[in-house]
């Protein structure tokens, strides 16, 4: 994985994200200028904005896929970059044809995690469908599958684009569980949403800036 | 030199006249370098008359490979460095490289028709110039198939210096292929014996393709460079 | 489970999943077929034009299965994920590349033989032509996965694709039907293993940086 920006291993080592003056232009079109924020430990950050705004490019820009015309991304007190933080995009990463458990292998072998899959299964309410193929769930297991991933291993910072999109209320009451807890033990989340989560957000970005 | 002229601004202005001034050197090296080729030279005692095609055709091939080594620099500094004008200079060269590939190729087959006895033959060079020249094509089809311009820039220049790594192996390749074969290549190319009455219209050929592709990137460069401004200038009013 | 290990055993059950080799070697044997209706069945024409036939049958084959390679992955957001991997890309495309070629690769080696034989093929020749086969179906992979990865973006981007990679299938295409026409068989083997080794080796390199470039 590049390093998209210094990560920085401060002598308190206090995990930290911040991101200094970053500025991202997307086909010609400035999407955010000179944007500056930082989050700390048990922070939920709140981009807001209309669909096409920029907000994915944001997150596409702190995960490291994009590189910003400008500006710093830094993630503190964390040891290693490639080990710092989880992304879930609009796309779940599923395969159609692999069945849930097979997907918790993978990605525990992927990212280096622990396959607890039953207590995994539990906690997002999968455990009924564990042996089913992708194509056979509901769009909402589906995408609660994919936020399987950030319990599969451990990482300080999660991003989450649009993360509560395809679930019902339920689904939703897992989601901020998982957030709540996440926070509760230091972690930050970061997520891009078109209407609020729920949980009330340490800090709010707007996007177009 | 190359630093000056990274500053876009500064290329066009270079450029503007350095491209009519090498046209017009291409046009007086080719005005006498023809003539001398056709008439003031000596006739191959094997090939006759027409060994003279091999003043159109070994320039093109020198530097149908001389445009894919600008290319494959061009590629390295665009990824390496990302910088756009390196990017436009090896796109902008492709099809002058591509053209002097296929004129190679023809040239080579008419050359080679009277002592062949037939319009093509799959000789070590040619095959390995017609290897070149697909190269070339798909450099030029997966430049024009991807939307966005900075990603194409780099997807092909990838595409590129993987192409620089192959070409050698496949002049290996093919040429150990053409003496399994064949056993001696009919066509000399001007290979062993070029006598000096030679040389002199070969090497003033030569000056002229190489001046011709210098003209013709430029060219090529500028014509890239408006159009991008005018895309911008677009996008920006589309935004206002 | 390393990540190498979980993309390899991954790609191998999707690939089986998805018909396994089944439609590349049909198409492999359907192709080979092709050869004496378009030729005759004159054995001695066949016997000296045949077995390289085969190679060139292999080619496409492995060709049809690269267009899907990682044009999924990046559509469905699998190739963000690998992204994400502390493992380096380079291994896990090295890992898709080991199981298309286990999964198709292998399968078109072995049925290498009886479609050697159909284009009658000396059975003296049938040990090389098989192990030609599967050391030039793995530098077909190698050099694929860097056409699949430079196109992955291209709705169908198929001929594309081959147009890329024809110029990079030309080395082992000629040392190793060179192998098939059992002409300087030793040398044409061990070229072609250099062939292997080094798409083995570059063509996850170069495929990694182009799928980087693919997630911007």
């Amino acid at each position: 994985m590049s390093a998209r920006g210094p990560f920085q291993d401060k002598p308190h080592n206090k995990l930290g994200l911040r991101v200094e003056a970053l500025s991202l232009s997307r086909g010609g079109r400035v999407l955010f200028d000179d944007l500056s924020f930082a989050a700390a430990p048990g922070a939920y950050v709140e981009v807001q904005g209309a669909n096409g705004s920029g907000k994915t490019s944001l997150l596409r820009a702190l995960a490291g896929f994009l590189r910003p015309q400008s500006g710093e991304i830094v993630f503190e007190g964390v040891d290693e970059p490639a080990l710092a933080f989880h992304y879930i995009g609009h796309a779940n990463g599923l395969k159609r044809e692999a069945t849930a458990r097979e997907h918790l292998r993978y990605w525990a072998g992927l990212f280096s995690g622990a396959p607890s899959e039953d207590f995994i299964a539990q906690a997002l309410d999968l455990h009924r469908v564990l042996t089913v193929p992708v194509r056979a769930l509901s769009q909402g297991q589906a995408r609660r599958l994919a936020l399987a991933r950030l319990i599969v291993a451990p990482r300080s910072i999660w991003l989450l684009d649009e993360p509560a999109a395809a679930l019902d209320d339920a689904g939703k009451a897992v989601l901020n569980e998982l957030i709540a807890s996440h926070r509760a033990s230091g972690g930050i989340v970061v997520a891009a949403v078109h209407e609020p989560l729920g949980p009330s957000p340490t800090q709010t970005l707007r996007v177009p800036r | 030199m190359f630093a000056f002229l990274a500053n876009p601004a500064r290329f066009m202005a270079f450029s503007a006249w350095a491209a009519p001034v090498l046209f017009a050197g291409a046009l007086v090296l080719f005005a006498a370098g023809i003539p001398w080729a056709l008439f003031y030279s000596p006739a191959d005692y094997q090939m006759g008359e027409t060994v003279r095609i091999m003043y159109a055709h070994v320039p093109a091939a020198w530097w149908s490979m001389g445009a894919y080594a600008f290319m494959t620099g061009a590629s390295f500094v665009g990824l390496v460095w990302r910088h756009v004008l390196a990017d436009v200079a090896a796109r902008a060269a492709a099809p002058v490289g591509a053209v002097f590939a296929a004129i190679c190729l023809i040239t080579g087959s008419l050359w080679g028709a009277p002592t062949w006895g037939t319009l093509w033959e799959w000789d070590g060079r040619m095959t390995s110039m017609l290897v070149l020249f697909i190269t070339y094509l798909g450099y030029i089809a997966l430049w024009s198939a991807i939307e966005d311009e900075e990603k194409a820039a780099r997807l092909a220049a990838i595409l590129c210096l993987v192409g620089a790594v192959n070409l050698p192996i496949v002049k290996f390749s093919v040429d150990w292929w053409s003496t399994l074969h064949q056993p001696a290549s009919i066509m000399r190319s001007g290979g062993s014996a070029i006598s000096g009455e030679m040389l002199g219209p070969l090497l003033t050929m030569g000056g002229a393709y190489l001046l011709l592709f210098g003209a013709l990137t430029l060219m090529n460069m500028r014509a890239a460079i408006f159009r991008r401004r005018v895309e911008a200038a677009e996008l920006r009013k589309a935004q206002a | 489970m390393s990540a190498f290990a979980a993309t390899f055993w991954r790609e191998l059950q999707l690939m089986w999943s998805g018909g396994g080799a089944l439609a590349p070697i049909g198409y492999f044997l359907g192709a080979t077929m092709l050869v004496p209706l378009a030729m005759g069945p004159d054995r001695a024409l066949l016997e000296a034009a045949g077995p390289p036939l085969v190679w060139i049958a292999a080619a496409l084959s492995i060709l049809a299965t690269l267009e899907r390679l990682f044009q999924a992955d990046l559509e469905d957001g699998s190739l963000d994920q690998m992204l994400l991997s502390p493992a380096p890309l380079e291994l896990i495309t090295l890992a898709k590349g080991a199981a298309l070629w286990v999964a198709i690769g292998l399968p078109l080696t072995l049925a290498g033989a009886p479609a050697a034989i159909a284009l009658q093929a000396p059975v003296d020749r049938l040990p090389f032509i098989v192990i030609s086969l599967a050391l030039g179906t793995a530098a077909f992979v190698g050099v694929g996965l860097v056409g699949a990865a430079l196109t992955a973006s291209v709705k169908r981007g198929g001929v594309l694709l081959t147009l890329i990679v024809l110029p990079l299938f030309a080395p082992p295409i000629i040392f190793g039907a060179a192998v098939a026409s059992g002409e300087d068989v030793t040398a044409a083997l061990s070229i072609l293993a250099g062939c292997a080794l080094g798409a083995a080796a570059l063509g996850p390199i170069a495929a990694a940086a182009a799928l980087r470039l693919q997630s911007e």
